[in-house]
């Protein structure tokens, strides 16, 4: 009797044990799920190595990296006007808005203003980048969420004004239209007649996309209350632009510190939106769009006449001292620490870019979060790779 | 090194009302941790603490100043790089453009900007106050001999990956740090590549062209014969080379 039980006893011990070893290995080491570096969601290349325990992310750690340049370092052996070039592939998709601050930054060094006309052009400009860009991104936020019909539209209408870059500055992506002091060449014959047209385009695409996306029951059932940042929260990691206006902070850099770009000319509100959460980003984006659209077309209309370029010496070199001007970008808030010891060359230019900043608050926000809505938050930050590893 | 306290800049030009009582508040409150500050009304401040107070600073910033936003932190190698300006080409040279014709001597030694310094690294952050739109640019030398500041991650967890950075690029120690290790470089990666005595390898391959004196088209040449008052060169093209980044 004694020897049977005995027997039972040691078996049931044992199954005990062999089965708390699986639990152990399964608790203690969960799942380990790789996202990218090759994936529709990260725009470029990044990597995020999520630990999981069932679908519930309980650490997830972004690697980057795969696509850094090092542009500060380049930027310290080429001349000023040359810089324009390489930081114009930083943000891909809003490239002018990438010269604008490192132009500014050289001119407050050089005590130069460029004239009330360049400045209106960079203004246009810098919003038609928006445009181009934020179309784009409400486009895209429909295929990570499943829906592929919003992409095509987006395409088909970013397009429109893409052309109005190109027929401005020769280039679709990479304009390298800044100039210090100026802008390279006025607009061309009939430019703000078809730019009001596009407008009108871009118009009816966001109204479309409201109706498709904004108004459709799946989206906001993924997008309402997923991926929660408090105000102060993303205050302390740097977050900028729409991501921390979807957090109800009231503060946009072309209102509060324009800095030689004449925003103040055009009657438009900021944006903000108080839930903090994936859908506030998106609406905050959309809304946005409307605005630099009434920008733009407000300040076609009052469009100066004049110079567009200031009285610079054809050598340039940037006097001894440092500054620091960021502007508001499509993605947030980028800026340019320039450091000049006179020369031609800068002596150490720190890039400031939003979306790196941005996304250094994703393993705060991805810990506790499902896996399918990693994908969501990731879209709702927005960030373009090149921002990131600059 | 200059004073203990801040010499404030008191001359005729304009004044920064804000600016200046944000600085008197910083210099009260830190007192001789505050080592240089430097003023340009209307636009910027920069303050240089002593690299023990660098943490403080933040702290005291963002708990009693209210600097809630974390805009970036970096550092800056002063050191003249041993490779010239890699754009010292003898065309250039020929043509007086090196951008070092009037200070060719200062070219050898150390110059720290703004706010001064004494060291070859400095930490260079900056934060932002959105009540009162003002931002403010943080310094601090790094000792030579530790290469070593406090961490800003406390105060400000977006300071973590900043603090990765900087230790990859230049090889500052952040003590405190939650976790240094490579962000954009891969694992076995040596060298320091922000640090002025790190080659630029592609550089070093293919030297810099120099100001390359493009020939103008033909009608642009007629239209500037007519002034005829230009004796440099005749555009300010500069030929883009290939091959990098």
């Amino acid at each position: 009797m004694t020897a049977i039980s005995d027997r039972r006893q040691l078996a049931y011990v044992a199954a005990q044990a062999a089965d708390a070893r699986v639990n152990v290995e399964l608790e203690a080491e969960g799942m380990t799920l790789n996202i990218g570096p090759q994936h529709p969601a990260t725009h470029g290349t990044l990597r995020i190595v999520a630990r999981l325990d069932g679908e519930q992310v309980i650490a997830a750690e972004p690697v980057m990296g795969y696509m850094h340049r090092g542009y500060e370092k380049l930027t310290e052996v080429r001349s000023y006007p040359q810089v324009t070039t390489l930081v114009n592939r930083i943000d891909w998709l809003g490239s002018f808005a990438n010269e604008v601050p490192f132009i500014l930054a050289c001119e407050q060094l050089m005590d130069i203003e460029a004239p009330p006309r360049a400045q209106y052009i960079r203004t246009i400009l810098f919003e038609l980048g928006r445009i181009s860009h934020l179309t784009l991104f409400l486009g895209d936020l429909g295929v990570q969420l499943g829906a592929l019909t919003p992409v095509f539209y987006a395409f088909r209408d970013r397009e429109h004004v893409l052309n109005q870059i190109e027929a401005a500055t020769g280039g679709r992506f990479h304009p390298n239209f800044d100039r210090i002091g100026g802008v390279k060449d006025d607009l061309p014959a009939g430019w703000i007649a078809e730019t009001k047209q596009v407008l009108g385009k871009i118009r009816n695409f966001l109204d479309t996309i409201e109706d498709l996306l904004f108004g459709n029951e799946i989206f906001t059932a993924r997008t309402r209350g997923i991926g929660l940042i408090p105000a102060d929260v993303g205050l302390s990691y740097g977050l900028s632009g729409a991501n921390i206006r979807g957090s109800g902070v009231d503060w946009d850099l072309r209102r509060d510190n324009p800095n030689g770009l004449v925003y103040d000319q055009a009657d438009w509100k900021v944006v903000t939106h108080p839930d903090g959460d994936a859908f506030a980003r998106c609406w905050v984006r959309l809304q946005e769009v409307r605005e630099s659209i009434s920008i733009v077309d407000q300040l076609l209309d009052s469009m100066p006449s004049g110079p567009i370029m200031a009285k610079v010496p054809r050598i340039i070199k940037v006097p001894e001292g440092e500054a620091y001007v960021e502007t508001e970008n499509p993605l947030g808030v980028m800026g340019y620490y320039v450091v000049s010891q006179g020369g031609l060359t800068p002596f150490r230019v720190k890039i400031r870019t939003a979306s790196f900043n941005n996304m250094s608050i994703t393993p705060w926000l991805l810990k506790g979060t499902y896996v399918p809505d990693v994908i969501t938050i990731l879209a709702s930050l927005y960030f373009i790779l090149g921002d990131i590893d600059r | 090194m200059s004073d203990t306290t801040t010499d404030v800049e008191t001359t005729d030009g304009p004044v920064d009302e804000a600016r200046q009582a944000l600085l008197e508040a910083i210099a009260s409150e830190l007192g001789d941790d505050v080592v240089d500050s430097h003023l340009l009304p209307g636009l910027d401040l920069w303050v240089r603490v002593t690299p023990d107070a660098w943490a403080t600073t933040a702290a005291y910033l963002h708990d009693r100043q209210r600097f809630r936003f974390f805009n970036y932190l970096s550092a800056i190698d002063w050191l003249p790089s041993p490779f010239g300006r890699s754009m010292d080409a003898e065309v250039d040279k020929a043509l007086g453009l090196d951008g070092g014709d009037d200070d060719d001597a200062d070219d050898e030694q150390q110059r720290n900007g703004y706010a001064g310094g004494d060291t070859r690294f400095q930490m260079l952050a900056r934060v932002h106050n959105l009540a009162t739109g003002l931002g403010v640019n943080l310094k601090c030398d790094v000792p030579d001999d530790t290469l070593t500041v406090g961490t800003w991650t406390n105060d400000y967890p977006g300071a973590e990956w900043h603090e990765r950075e900087v230790w990859e690029m230049f090889g500052i120690q952040i003590a405190g740090h939650p976790g240094l290790r490579k962000l954009y470089l891969p694992g076995d990666f040596e060298g320091f590549p922000l640090r002025k005595d790190f080659p630029l390898a592609a550089r070093l391959v293919k030297p810099w062209p120099g100001i390359v004196d493009v020939e103008p088209m033909p009608e642009v040449e007629e239209a500037e014969a007519a002034p005829a008052v230009d004796a440099g060169p005749s555009t300010t093209n500069i030929e883009a080379e290939g091959g990098e980044a």
